[in-house]
């Protein structure tokens, strides 16, 4: 199963450290990372394969969240088919 | 491979633009309920009900946790209670409601549907009971919704039940005084009622439908209004154009949804409902759609060419995105629930009048009106028989939710809270209808009912 993982704020030193390093915790694969200043907000855009993930998808969620909120960003992991569904048919 | 801006996009209409589903309904027939002793019978449903839907709140969580979109309500719809409630001998079926309320509170549910009767041709002693106890019903329970089907186009409008409903519907607000007439914004008066409807007041599960089923409904009128920004002043085909695409990324949700939700409680999936449902949030109107369009204010004159536009560019967006598209499948238009309609009412731009002529061209009917506490119920008739005339004529689904407020006079303002929101008071007509009521009797069904 793969998810992405939108990460929006203010950009700072650090973030992708914080993010990569919960991922690498849990045992999920980055398959692709795209970064970008959309109208001076810090948006990043994380493929990830979980199939192999050590803890749950409510608990990795839940981590990354509460990571995000710590350094001041909003980061949000989804299942992939949300966004093939509305995008793809 | 996703591009960043299909994600972004996708981001913006959850966190931004209010996209959410608004309800996953488990429809759960209760068929195999029936049993001479009430209480036996009313066990039986409590029974049936907690084991179908024992998950239910728990997937829907978990649906919402995983595709990071929010859920706002996990409902469960029942068979029309008459009918299972006819088998047994009970005077009147209150009790009927308090095992529903019980069995919802107990899955944490938001809703109940079903305490119901269909008798748009004639009533059953069982029809009758029930509907004698909606008021008493739905002032003593907290999450049933009690729905009447008082018309089809098949078989005309039962006059018998309209005038009826009218008493119903000002005993209830009576019984229910403190809160407003909160227990009329459980009730809806419908002419042709669908089977499947997974929105309240009116679900219910229909008989044609299997023993459990899971349908979902949609709400997305924020996103059609942020689409529509990107295009002032282009021309009507845009406009329909921009609508169709958005309807189309809404249902897919739904659709998606609806799926994962059916694989996981193992019930099959039913239908996915188009319908634009509002919430009281500010953005999240479908009043700021039509006024986003070039309306000064909704209500005004064109009102009903932007809300036929709308209403039909929804469904075709939305048709192709789901496999199984049902209910009630329109734009809404509830009053108290939208914050556009409530503006539009309270600066005079928006009556009642207009209301029931945007019926003809939308889903649903008159929903969540708010009107004078001082109206008959006679006149509360007259205006169902106006929308059930409505839906009967143009063969197609209208309601009527309406809450005679206790107390209050048009231009004062109820509050309902959470998802039913604020209803200005609306003018009524001063001219009575009462001898038009008085006949009784049943007004036939149409010509074009007549299709074989």
């Amino acid at each position: 199963m793969r998810a992405v993982i939108t990460v929006l704020g203010k950009d700072k030193v650090g973030i992708i450290a914080t993010i990569s390093k919960i991922l690498a915790d849990s045992n999920v694969n980055i398959l692709d990372i795209s970064q970008t200043l959309m109208q001076d907000v810090f948006t990043m855009i994380m493929l990830t394969d979980i199939t192999d993930s050590s803890i749950a998808f409510n608990e990795l969620s839940d981590r990354l969240e509460a990571a995000g909120k710590d350094i001041g960003l909003y980061v949000k992991i989804q299942h992939e088919d949300i966004f093939n569904s509305m995008h793809r048919i | 491979m996703l591009t960043k801006f299909e994600i972004l996009e996708t981001y913006k209409m959850i966190h931004e633009e209010y996209l959410d589903i608004r309800t996953i309904t488990m429809g759960i027939s209760l068929r195999d309920c029936c049993h001479p002793d009430g209480a036996v019978c009313r066990r039986k449903i409590y029974d049936k009900i907690t084991a179908y839907a024992k998950d239910l709140v728990k997937v829907g969580r978990d649906i919402e946790k995983e595709y990071g979109i929010p859920i706002i309500n996990k409902r469960i719809s029942v068979t029309p209670v008459a009918m299972v409630a006819e088998s047994c001998s009970d005077k009147d079926y209150v009790e009927f409601a308090a095992v529903m309320d019980k069995a919802a509170q107990e899955l944490g549910v938001d809703f109940i549907g079903g305490f119901s009767a269909l008798v748009h041709k004639g009533a059953t002693p069982g029809d009758m009971k029930l509907i004698d106890s909606i008021a008493e019903a739905l002032a003593a329970t907290k999450k049933v919704c009690a729905s009447v089907n008082t018309a089809t186009t098949k078989s005309g409008i039962n006059m018998d039940v309209v005038a009826q409903m009218g008493r119903v519907i000002k005993k209830a607000a009576e019984l229910t005084a403190d809160d407003g007439g909160m227990a009329c914004a459980k009730l809806v008066v419908f002419a042709n009622a669908p089977e499947d409807n997974p929105f309240m007041a009116g679900a219910f599960h229909g008989v044609g439908e299997p023993d459990c089923v899971i349908n979902v409904g949609v709400s997305g009128p924020g996103v059609v209004k942020c689409a529509l920004e990107k295009v002032k002043g282009a021309d009507f085909s845009t406009v329909a154009d921009v609508i169709k695409k958005t309807a189309f990324k809404i249902t897919r949700m739904g659709q998606l949804v609806a799926l994962e939700a059916s694989k996981r409680l193992n019930v099959p999936f039913g239908i996915v409902d188009l319908s634009l449902a509002p919430t009281p949030a500010v953005g999240d109107s479908v009043a700021y759609i039509l006024e986003e369009m070039g309306l000064e204010r909704c209500g005004t004159h064109g009102t009903i060419a932007a809300l036929a536009l709308l209403n039909d560019a929804v469904k075709k967006g939305g048709i192709m995105a789901s496999s199984h598209v049902g209910g009630l499948s329109g734009a809404f238009i509830p009053v108290s629930e939208d914050q556009g309609m409530i503006n539009a009412v309270k600066t005079g731009a928006l009556s009642i009048d207009m209301l029931k002529a945007m019926t003809c061209v939308c889903s649903v009917g008159l929903d969540m009106i708010a009107v004078p506490g001082s109206t008959t119920a006679e006149t509360i008739s007259a205006i169902i028989a106006d929308e059930m005339a409505i839906g009967v004529v143009n063969n197609k689904t209208t309601a009527v939710r309406i809450i005679p407020a206790p107390g209050k006079a048009a231009g004062d303002v109820v509050e309902f809270g959470g998802l039913l929101g604020t209803g200005p008071v609306m003018d009524l007509n001063s001219y009575s209808s009462s001898e038009f009521i008085k006949r009784g009797g049943r007004i036939p069904a149409p010509v074009i009912s007549l299709r074989n």
